[in-house]
């Protein structure tokens, strides 16, 4: 049923979203840059593990090869529209061959695979410094300047990375509510039915991983010109287990969780920091509440709220089991 | 495909797993329209069978054509674009879905291509026929129910909806009638009976509900120690002795 409350919702979100920024210092809106790109990093992975239930642990190394790409390139003078999309799809190509373990491995075992891919990414940068500069890094970025639209300053760069933050998750809504969408969650819930189905399950898995590490490279190609300095640490394993708990925490397999999730991670240190030396070990309760009173997430946690009133459109609990085969 | 070609044709199918021999030189076929049963008692080899011919196992042995095509080693969504649709032993709906989308994914990859399904209606133009699809296995009123909500008998009609969808030349059903209620199970077997009518759709069953399996079957093979013992109309495999030593126990 159509509820005429979620375009208003909408509407209303994103013109908090313009606002945001008004009156805010540098560092704010560096913080508020960052949660957008972030959640685009992480609004990819909601496809790979959330939509098609394909564990990855290696989103940092993608947002990692988008953002070397894009840096390598602009630092050579090639503009940020032409290598932007030179590095989204570098990511999809690689996240395709990715994706191949995947059709033989899944659970922790695909963990693993993912994992070392990312420590392998994060040595070559390490290690490739004729490339990737090393340890030391790349630095010196230019922010893209589109003519009339200059983002070198924090505001327009902010407004720059809004942009193609509502232009991306508006495409992603696209896919997911297109029959591929369908497909996705079948190979969650159900590949050996799937496939029996007519669905080419093989074909779906590469694309879920493909997809989801292009919008890490975009988010890259986001990052390289916000921090306007990379390093090989900026993409490690960790960042990985950040973007995975952004994810996680927002409500893996719902649209709008990721973005949430992003929010908490990246805003809610900054929202409590006036506890000083404690912020970290707070956020950190938080966290560890939310997992164990609402493992499904922000979202989840609504939609349980929604199902008390709505019984009939929660799971049977006993039902569960027949249906994985 | 001339008339007389068989929808399934199954040869010399043999699968062994380590020194237990499952399946061994099994031959049958199948016409457009039958509907023929599969029993046998519990690891006589039906499901491994079943397995074996949809491509989920790989046969030691054997040939399996599809309206005269040989579909040996095809993967299962293959065999479904060729107009193999099938039901499984267990539940296999998908829960979090509705039952409208669960149908509409068993007809979407039948549907243009798939760069043109990322672009064309959510639904792929599907709807309507799905909608169909449900008024006809009497699910009308649970259109927009999550299926993983529903009881084990309508995630069976579900189920068997799904298998109908893309509009077969052949469904395999695994144990449909299983842990249904006799209602539920009345309901089913009207209504399979009334789709082979309108579509001539032919249909392997398994099933150890002999009442079901014997009403509704117009040939049946019986299978013991992964052979074949007896073939024949239900009334020849109830009165047949070999039948019933191995099988009925007497």
């Amino acid at each position: 049923m159509r509820r005429p409350g979620k375009p208003v919702l909408l509407g209303l979100g994103l013109v908090a979203l313009a606002l945001a920024p008004v009156g805010q210092t540098d560092y704010i809106l560096y913080i508020l840059s960052s949660w957008l790109v972030f959640a685009i990093a992480a609004v990819g992975l909601n496809l790979t593990l959330g939509y098609a239930g394909q564990i990855s642990l290696a989103q940092a190394s993608f947002m990692g090869i988008g953002a070397y790409t894009v840096a390598l390139l602009t630092l050579a003078g090639v503009p940020w529209l032409v290598a932007m999309p030179a590095g989204v799809l570098l990511c999809f190509l690689v996240g395709l061959a990715l994706g191949f373990p995947a059709l033989r491995v899944q659970g922790h075992f695909l963990a693993f695979v993912t994992l070392a891919f990312n420590t392998l990414f994060f040595l070559v940068a390490r290690n490739e410094d004729w490339l990737t500069g090393g340890p030391y890094g790349l630095s010196g970025m230019p922010r893209p300047d589109f003519w009339l639209f200059n983002t070198d300053p924090n505001l327009p760069f902010y407004y720059f990375t809004l942009i193609v933050f509502v232009i991306s998750s508006a495409l992603m809504w696209g896919i997911v509510r297109s029959p591929w969408g369908r497909a996705f969650k079948a190979l969650r819930e159900n590949p050996i039915r799937a496939e029996s189905l007519g669905l080419d399950t093989r074909r779906i898995t590469l694309l879920a991983f493909a997809i989801g590490s292009a919008y890490a490279g975009l988010a890259g190609a986001m990052f390289s010109p916000l921090v306007q300095y990379i390093e090989p640490g900026s993409f490690s394993f960790v960042q990985s287990l950040r973007v995975l708990l952004m994810v996680v925490v927002g409500g893996s397999g719902f649209f709008f969780g990721p973005v949430l999730g992003a929010a908490v991670v990246i805003l809610l240190p900054e929202f409590l920091r006036f506890t000083e030396g404690y912020y970290l070990m707070i956020y950190a309760t938080m966290v560890i509440l939310l997992m164990v009173f609402c493992p499904s997430g922000l979202i989840g946690l609504g939609q349980r709220l929604r199902d008390r009133f709505r019984p009939g459109r929660e799971l049977r609990g006993d039902m569960k089991q027949g249906a994985q085969l | 495909m001339s008339a007389g070609t068989p929808v399934l044709s199954v040869r010399d199918m043999s699968k062994s797993f380590g020194a237990i021999h499952a399946v061994q030189g099994v031959s049958f076929d199948v016409m457009p329209g039958e509907i023929l049963g599969l029993i046998g008692p519990n690891g006589s080899g039906k499901s491994t069978l079943f397995n074996c011919i949809l491509g989920q196992l790989t046969p030691n042995s054997g040939r399996v054509e599809v309206n005269g095509q040989s579909v040996s080693g095809r993967r299962a969504c293959d065999l479904n674009r060729l107009g193999v649709g099938r039901t499984f032993q267990q539940l296999s709906v998908f829960p979090q879905m509705s039952v409208l989308d669960n149908i509409i994914l068993a007809g979407q990859e039948h549907r243009g291509t798939m760069l043109g399904r990322l672009f064309g209606a959510p639904d792929a133009g599907l709807t309507a026929d799905a909608d169909q699809m449900i008024r006809f296995f009497r699910l009308d009123h649970l259109r927009d129910t999550m299926a993983g909500a529903l009881s084990y008998g309508q995630q069976k009609l579900v189920d068997a909806a799904m298998a109908f969808m893309a509009g077969p030349s052949l469904v395999l059903l695994d144990e449909p009638a299983g842990g249904v209620n006799l209602t539920m199970l009345a309901n089913l077997k009207e209504r399979l009976v009334a789709y082979n009518r309108e579509h001539g759709t032919s249909f392997v069953v398994i099933e150890h509900n002999m009442e079901f399996v014997m009403s509704l079957c117009t040939r049946i093979i019986v299978l013991a120690e992964g052979r074949i013992i007896a073939e024949g109309a239900p009334d020849e495999i109830r009165s047949n002795q070999t039948v019933i030593d191995a099988y009925l126990g007497g």
